[in-house]
């Protein structure tokens, strides 16, 4: 593959160990990562365009992928306000016991996803610490689309709050003070000055976000009810393809989120780059 | 963390006003406690409902314990191999130039923007008996799908890029002046590697483990397309969770969550004295 970038640049090198670490590292992404990805990938092709459309335009798939992508928008955004807030709380304010809280912000990152799940599970059922109040009210969570909800804005909350606290923390204070002694508002400051130049880290941060809502499953499937074109999210979907031995099925919609991810990470290096040019 | 001084006197004009600073306060600790403690608190509550001798007795359980041995295995093969790979990747990315390395980051990083589901099914497509090596591999008797294989693959995919995006930003802010030195001193590449590199990167090395190994065991989604589910054989903890609360013993899902969530806590405190202790070890992202 780069066969030639080697005998090109190799014999600078004062360093040794460079055939050989990256000749590890190529073997090692190849049969981990690329050859398995490539299986899926061609899959739909054995299919045929037509046979890959039938796989996908079914209600019951469209549905699932509707609701994978459209509540992972949402809790992206939800996870976008909270997060500017928690970062701008965590940077910006002194407070007893701080240090604990940010620690606290990693753990959806660190518990495991099907642990989440029940408990997300067990607190928001009708019987739930919250939703037997929510139920009084006639509001029910689990079991319906909203319990997806939840559940992504839990996942995704790390990833905005850890994107913008790094820039908040860096963001002069002198442009605030100009805003101040030219008359503005406190309240004016965050939103024309401060907000602006966060933007490139919100909405990265709120990309991440999106991204693992849509993939996530185990945090998911205990609290959705799984109903089919109801609450049911896409992952799930390819299991159950999987488990009845559709495996065309179930690459059709491996694919199309597959595709997603490129999609996502081709526009978060974006994100980055306007990121970094902004500061 | 910006040094944000509140000694002088009176309010300076990038303070925020004391109603505001109690609303975003207020609005931030009750988001946190509600959406990420209240969760945590209620799997060590459930898990004692019964009292302790049911959380013990839960978690002696033999299919528990064969849950326990099978996560513990697979992390004990999938993380020393990707720290392995970590190192490799860094140290050719990082050390030496030559042409796709940014192409080649991305690929490194590509795994955790797949979804855990599509990284198990992918190893379904390549094992399974439709698949590429399915046929070769059922005729010889070697078992992937089903069987710890399998489940050690799952888990090598979801936690791949762990330790190569830490230490590839890390060796690559260090520079190659020390290594190089060393090695116009006549030292040898693994004496370069150890004496030189290591001394700087273990801090990085080891917050990196710390959460491949967290992920690693307790990876869900992924495993769980590969496992099988046989109940006391390729069940890991996270898949057990799942049999014993499908199947209403609630005091065993959250014993045995009890455990995982102590695990994550566990790597969250080693990782935030990491964070607070050797920020300037570790990779930028990470200095608070």
């Amino acid at each position: 593959m780069s066969a030639i970038g080697l005998r090109l640049t190799g014999s600078r090198h004062v360093l040794p160990g460079f055939r050989l670490s990256l000749a590890f590292t190529l073997f090692y992404l190849t049969g981990i990562v690329l050859i398995p990805l490539l299986a899926l990938l061609l899959r739909p092709f054995s299919l045929g365009l037509a046979g890959f459309w039938t796989e996908i335009a079914t209600p019951r798939v469209l549905a699932s992928l509707r609701l994978s992508f459209g509540m992972a928008l949402l809790a992206a955004a939800i996870d976008a306000v909270f997060g500017f807030i928690i970062a701008w709380v965590l940077v910006r304010y002194r407070f007893p016991g701080k240090r604990i809280l940010d620690a606290v912000i990693d753990l959806p990152f660190a518990l495991p996803t099907a642990v989440a799940g029940i408990a997300l599970s067990t607190l928001y059922a009708p019987n739930g610490w919250i939703g037997a109040p929510l139920a009084e009210y006639g509001i029910r969570i689990a079991y319906t689309p909203w319990g997806v909800l939840v559940a992504m804005t839990f996942i995704g909350l790390p990833f905005t709050v850890r994107t913008l606290e790094p820039v908040l923390g860096e963001l002069g204070l002198d442009v605030e003070e100009a805003a101040a002694t030219l008359g503005a508002t406190r309240l004016q400051t965050i939103a024309r000055v401060v907000l602006p130049s966060l933007l490139p880290a919100l909405l990265t941060g709120a990309a991440m976000a999106f991204a693992r809502g849509v993939g996530e499953y185990g945090s998911i499937i205990f609290i959705a009810g799984n109903i089919p074109a109801v609450s049911e999210i896409a992952p799930l979907l390819i299991v159950t393809k999987l488990e009845q031995f559709d495996y065309a099925g179930a690459a059709a919609i491996g694919v199309v989120m597959l595709a997603a991810s490129f999609v996502m990470l081709l526009a978060l290096n974006g994100l980055q780059s306007w990121a970094a040019k902004r500061q | 963390m910006s040094g944000f001084s509140q000694h002088h006197a009176g309010r300076r004009p990038t303070d925020d006003p004391l109603w505001l600073k109690l609303l975003l306060g207020t609005l931030a600790i009750a988001f946190i406690a509600v959406l990420l403690l209240l969760p945590l608190l209620l799997v060590f509550k459930e898990a004692f409902a019964q009292g302790a001798g049911a959380f013990w007795a839960a978690i002696t359980e033999a299919d528990a314990l064969a849950a326990v041995r099978l996560s513990l295995t697979a992390a004990a093969i999938a993380v020393p191999l990707n720290t392995l790979f970590g190192i490799a990747a860094a140290w050719s990315i990082a050390k030496f130039d030559f042409p796709g390395k940014t192409f080649l980051v991305t690929l490194i990083d590509l795994p955790f923007s797949v979804s855990p589901v599509v990284s198990g099914l992918i190893y379904v497509l390549v094992f399974g008996l439709q698949g590429w090596l399915g046929p070769w591999t059922s005729s010889h008797d070697i078992h992937i799908l089903f069987a710890l294989p399998g489940i050690v693959l799952a888990t090598i995919f979801v936690t791949f890029p762990f330790v190569a995006r830490e230490l590839i930003p890390l060796m690559s802010d260090q520079g190659r002046d020390e290594e190089e030195a060393a090695a116009t001193l006549g030292a040898s590449g693994l004496a370069t590697f150890l004496r030189v590199t290591l001394p700087n990167i273990k801090w990085g090395l080891l917050y990196s483990v710390l959460l491949c190994n967290a992920r690693a065991l307790g990876e869900f989604g992924a495993v769980s397309v590969v496992s099988g589910h046989i109940r006391g054989q390729t069940d890991t903890m996270p898949l057990h969770v799942e049999l014993l609360y499908n199947n209403y013993d609630y005091v065993g899902a959250f014993a045995v969550s009890a455990l995982l969530a102590l695990l994550a806590l566990l790597t969250l405190v080693l990782k935030s004295l990491l964070e607070w202790r050797f920020a300037d070890e570790l990779a930028a992202a990470h200095r608070h």
